[in-house]
């Protein structure tokens, strides 16, 4: 009964729009679904930086290189964040990192695809990120508070990448017939795993409805997908590239666009293990984590001698 | 992978140039204090000039009570997070 | 501006080689972006590389318009071949692993200290003012490697005997640092650079401090590896170069 009483106050809390913070009374499921989904946005942040640190030591100015290199480690610090916000609920950074070392946690599948060209860096700028913003901006109302104040920093800095990747895709989409080219190809690959970032439509999302009563998400996949394609078409447009779905059409009824279909059977292939860079992704993260062991202990034992000779100084 | 590794939690609280008071920021891991600071210009302050940076080892900061006072389940004035993590329980006890 | 005189041409490429010793340090360090050790430190080293690659920029851009050819930041650096690049060796070797990056930072930062120390007195303003704004960073940069000497050399058995190899493989490269080019002696003697000579005991001095704290051992090979500063490379900057301008050169006439 009493624990009845307590998830009854609780969701009148998160009906009255209150913040909830780590100290606060939640239920057990409430606790475990935001672990999962805050560690999941922080691990596709980390797993994120590969496939655009993949074209650092190639970018072709240097006004390039140092704008990849500042948004690539933007990426890093909202990890960061996320973790941080993750470890208030009572779980550690390593656990975490294990889970997503042995494939026990997910993180977004549009990282396991290969980054072939430099156009990819527009591409995921403009793209993976823009779609990454229309999902996160709601978040920043989210009602976990850590959760919310770490997606209101990540909001502030976001903008910048994806105005970035945009500028890329333009003054490729305006440079050589080359670059032209290699602007449409790398939206015609971008594209459709873009769409799919936003999930499978809700009736088949299996957490979607608990965490929309929990107000952890604020708006269902489809609408959040509608709203990406209404917004990034007329961009594609504006420097004449051509998006990939000859479905593709506006219905003035609607004062929307009708899309076509996405072929689902991708999305759950990747998720399953067998996207293209999905073995490298986790490789790389491991291989660092690994190869960075003796540095961590080696900075924890010269910590805990300096910690030593300090008492013996004091004493 | 040993505990020999494992950097400590520490709270991270910034007042900026402007500012009148320090803000909690967030948290970071790192060794000692020294790396804690470095690495909290680095990630929260990207370096900006007139800063003022405090960190606090995670598990020296003491919490009130949450303002409902049906929360049975929490030890009072204890720390900042929910977290049976946080209590250093000896390997020997096995998992808790 | 055109280099129409001996003092132009010397400052033209002091200038360029300052760009490229921040160029590819930088470059180096931005191998290690997404493959750090924890994530706060993947930060740092990156910080530490945007920093560097900001430097070169400055540099680039005040040589180019000395020039005065219409060559622009990118020109230099994407269109010039290794016998071109007057960095020093020692910016130019792999990172290796952690222990390497690290220990091959610090012998930089020691040095680099030094000299933007003394070039912000410099009555020319070109070099001054980078100087004064580098040496904010670099003051940074050399704390930051310094406390890794310490954390490694003092710290387990494991991490220091990486760090002593490492510092045994790197010891023959920074002595290429202290030995100055035609321009440098052209600049040095008018006192529009430092002389770099008189940076070596100051080097000394601060880098065995470092070493003995951190229960390091200064290597016993005195030899010094030269040939950097007068674009005589090792077999790496080749590679280096190659990836880094490989896109730039396939269409040599796209802007980015």
């Amino acid at each position: 009964m009493e624990i009845k009483r307590l998830e009854d106050k609780f969701q009148k809390r998160i009906d009255r729009e209150e913040r909830i913070e780590p100290k606060d009374w939640m239920p057990e499921a409430y606790r475990k679904t935001l672990i999962r989904q805050i560690s999941q946005h922080a691990h596709s942040e980390v797993v994120g930086m590969l496939p655009e640190a993949n074209w650092i030591t190639r970018a072709p100015s240097l006004r390039r290189k140092a704008a990849l290199l500042a948004k690539v480690q933007d990426e890093a610090g909202h990890g960061l964040y996320l973790y941080s916000a993750c470890e208030t609920l009572g779980i550690k950074r390593e656990e975490l990192i294990d889970a997503l070392h042995t494939g026990k946690a997910k993180y977004s599948s549009i990282f396991n695809y290969p980054t072939l060209t430099w156009a990819d860096m527009g591409a995921i700028g403009w793209l993976v990120d823009g779609a990454a913003i229309q999902n996160q901006v709601p978040l920043c109302r989210t009602s976990y508070g850590p959760y919310a104040r770490a997606m209101i920093r990540v909001c502030k800095e976001e903008s910048f990448h994806q105005r970035q990747g945009y500028e890329i895709m333009m003054t490729l989409a305006r440079g050589t017939a080359d670059q032209k080219a290699m602007a449409q190809d790398a939206l015609n690959r971008w594209w459709w795993p873009s769409l799919m970032m936003f999930g499978p439509s809700d009736a088949e999302s299996p957490h979607s409805a608990q965490s929309m009563a929990w107000k952890i998400k604020r708006f269902s996949n489809d609408e959040l997908r509608q709203a990406f394609v209404d917004k990034t078409v007329p961009q594609a447009e504006f420097i004449g590239l051509t998006v990939p779905d000859p479905d593709l059409q506006w219905n003035e009824e609607k004062g929307q666009y009708d899309f076509g279909e996405i072929h689902w059977d991708e999305f759950y292939e990747v998720i399953k293990g067998n996207g293209p860079c999905n073995r490298e992704r986790i490789a790389a993260r491991v291989k660092a984590h690994e190869e960075g062991a003796w540095v961590r202990e080696a900075a924890v034992a010269y910590a805990e001698k300096k910690a030593k000779k300090n008492t013996e100084k004091a004493a | 992978m040993s505990e020999r590794d494992e950097w400590p939690l520490w709270e991270v609280f910034i007042r900026s140039k402007q500012g009148l008071n320090h803000k909690h920021v967030g948290s970071l891991h790192a060794a000692d204090a020294e790396m804690a600071i470095e690495n909290a210009r680095d990630v929260y302050t990207r370096r900006s000039e007139g800063v003022s940076i405090w960190v606090v080892p995670s598990h020296l900061i003491y919490a009130s009570d949450p303002g409902d006072k049906e929360s049975l389940f929490e030890p009072a004035q204890d720390k900042a997070y929910r977290h049976p993590t946080f209590y250093d329980i000896p390997k020997e006890i096995g998992h808790m | 501006m055109a280099l129409n005189t001996s003092h132009d041409t010397a400052l033209f490429k002091q200038l360029l080689a300052l760009g490229d010793q921040s160029l590819i340090l930088g470059h180096r360090l931005s191998e290690w972006c997404g493959h750090g050790p924890i994530l706060e430190q993947d930060i740092a080293l990156t910080n530490i590389s945007l920093d560097l690659i900001g430097q070169c920029r400055t540099y680039y851009a005040a040589a180019a318009e000395l020039e005065g050819e219409g060559r622009t930041e990118d020109d230099l650096a994407y269109f010039r071949t290794e016998r071109e690049f007057n960095n020093p060796q020692l910016v130019e070797l792999p990172n290796g692993d952690f222990a390497q990056t690290l220990v091959r930072q610090f012998l930089f930062d020691a040095f680099h200290v030094e000299w933007l120390a003394a070039a912000q007195h410099s009555p020319n303003p070109l070099i001054a003012e980078r100087a004064v704004k580098a040496l904010k960073e670099v003051n940074y940069h050399v704390r930051f490697s310094s406390d890794w000497m310490l954390r490694m050399g003092d710290g387990t058995e494991e991490s220091h005997r990486r760090a002593q190899q490492a510092l045994d493989y790197l010891w023959p490269y920074p002595g290429e640092l202290f030995i100055p080019t035609e321009f440098e002696a052209e600049l040095a003697g008018e006192g529009v650079t430092p002389d770099v000579t008189k940076l070596k005991a100051p080097w000394l001095l601060r880098v065995k401090s470092v070493l003995e704290e951190a229960t390091l051992s200064i290597p016993e090979n005195e030899h010094v590896y030269k040939g950097g500063k007068w674009g005589m490379h090792t077999e790496h900057l080749g590679y280096v170069l190659a990836e880094m301008q490989s896109l730039a050169r396939t269409y040599p006439d796209a802007k980015w």
